[in-house]
């Protein structure tokens, strides 16, 4: 569900988010509230406000258009394509973490795919049995043993703590598509990539909207449990009830 | 008459004893595999049909899921606090609104496939992991977890988990808060008020 806020590798959005990741610090004393898991909520809730119009008006109908007039091969080779642009950063986030067995993998899904797969809009490395691995640097930072920081919602990029914001910042250095010259091109294939996400993402939509008692709730806990899960590889240790 | 009858109860008894006997793996594997099947085949459904849909959740899965157990996870220590009624009255309801969630989500089902994970089990485990796993073309498989417990009526399951999120715990926090608010009752009339809207939206 989070991952569509992965997908817009804009630096000047970026930027922005660090300039307001100051403010946000600096006005955390008055904008300290009761739950513990989320301190900045009186800053977060507004943020959160303003991404839902920015999705209801921008981002959702877009996606939508996408996803009814693009046929599924083709979005299946978008998400491919995209998919093999990340895999470099994922293997070596994967090293970074001690996995040199997956760091592996996810150089040969690269090699594979960028060859085999044609450019990488086949996944023939996922019918070989090389599975795609989750990673990021917010994960690897993680692993290190640096703290989650309070919990943050940014608008266009959605919910991240600070670790994640900081691994997020640092992943678009990473990001192929932000090398891709000339710069309309590479402005083209980012809007492309973040519809991609985001119409992915649009079945569950009604689900979240439907199930959430308080939508900013649901997917502020969604987002905690989400990460926690992916920094243990999809097994994290039971927490007792 | 009389022996036909007796045939009859006896053959049930049997059915019912072996699926009782049912491993969690293979009830969960045996149930997604049933209700994806007629998913597949049913137009309305997949159009979002959600009477139809919930009509098939209840027939097919509810029977196999150990709802007061998901509410007491959901709800966390003031689950032992509510009376009784109050148990069962928020249950209902939270069963109603999981139930939907859940129906909904299943309307969305289309290229899907689904994989099963092998289960690590002994003998003797009364509570089990059964991971799954579901492929889309063009994106990251999401892992589809499911708690399951056993219960003298065969395994139940208590919690199923989405790509690491909880449906159930999910609700936690926003039952505390409902709770701090309005207390038990309030969170009861919150849950309920939910399902209302919802059932009006779906007339629509």
């Amino acid at each position: 569900m989070m991952d569509y806020f992965y997908a817009s590798g804009i630096r000047g959005a970026c930027r922005l988010t660090l300039g307001a990741l100051v403010v946000a610090f600096t006005c955390s004393g008055a904008l300290a509230e009761d739950n513990p898991r989320d301190p900045y909520e009186a800053f977060n809730r507004p943020m959160f406000a303003v991404n839902e119009a920015i999705d209801k008006y921008a981002a959702k109908p877009v996606a939508q258009v996408y996803d009814n007039a693009v046929p599924l091969p083709v979005k299946a080779s978008v998400g491919n394509f995209f998919g093999n642009a990340g895999d470099l950063w994922v293997g070596v986030n994967s090293a970074l973490q001690g996995k040199f067995g997956d760091a592996g993998v996810d150089l040969g899904r690269l090699l594979i795919n960028s060859t085999v797969g044609i450019f990488g809009l086949f996944d023939v490395a996922s019918e070989l049995g090389l599975e795609r691995h989750d990673e990021d640097f917010g994960q690897t930072l993680a692993v290190w043993g640096v703290d989650g920081g309070g919990y943050l919602f940014w608008p266009v990029i959605g919910p991240r703590n600070v670790r994640d914001t900081v691994g997020f910042a640092v992943g678009t250095y990473a990001d192929p598509v932000m090398y891709v010259r000339p710069v309309s091109v590479r402005n083209s294939m980012a809007a492309l990539r973040f519809v991609d996400v985001r119409a992915s993402l649009l079945p569950s939509d009604k689900v979240v909207e439907e199930a959430a008692l308080d939508k900013y709730a649901y997917i502020r806990d969604a987002y905690l449990q989400r990460r926690r899960s992916q920094i243990f590889d999809g097994r994290p240790p039971r927490l007792d009830d | 008459m009389m022996k036909k009858l007796l045939t009859l109860f006896f053959f049930g008894f049997v059915a019912s004893a072996a699926y009782a006997q049912e491993a969690p793996d293979v009830l969960v594997q045996r149930v997604t595999d049933d209700v994806l099947e007629i998913i597949r085949k049913d137009k309305e459904i997949q159009n979002g049909d959600t009477h139809k849909v919930i009509d098939l959740v209840d027939k097919k899965v509810l029977p196999h899921f150990n709802f007061s157990h998901m509410t007491a996870l959901a709800l966390g220590k003031e689950w032992r606090k509510a009376s009784p009624q109050q148990q069962q009255q928020l249950t209902s309801e939270f069963k109603t609104l999981l139930v939907r969630t859940y129906a909904n989500a299943l309307t969305g089902y289309k290229n899907q496939k689904v994989v099963y994970k092998p289960t690590k089990m002994a003998p003797a485990d009364a509570d089990v992991l059964v991971r799954t796993e579901v492929l889309q073309p063009g994106s990251k498989p999401v892992q589809l977890d499911y708690s399951l417990e056993k219960l003298e009526s065969g395994w139940k399951v208590y919690d199923v988990v989405v790509a690491g999120i909880s449906l159930v715990t999910n609700y936690r926090d926003q039952f505390g808060q409902e709770v701090r608010n309005g207390g038990i009752d309030g969170l009861i009339a919150s849950v309920a008020a939910k399902n209302k809207s919802l059932e009006a939206s779906a007339k629509k």
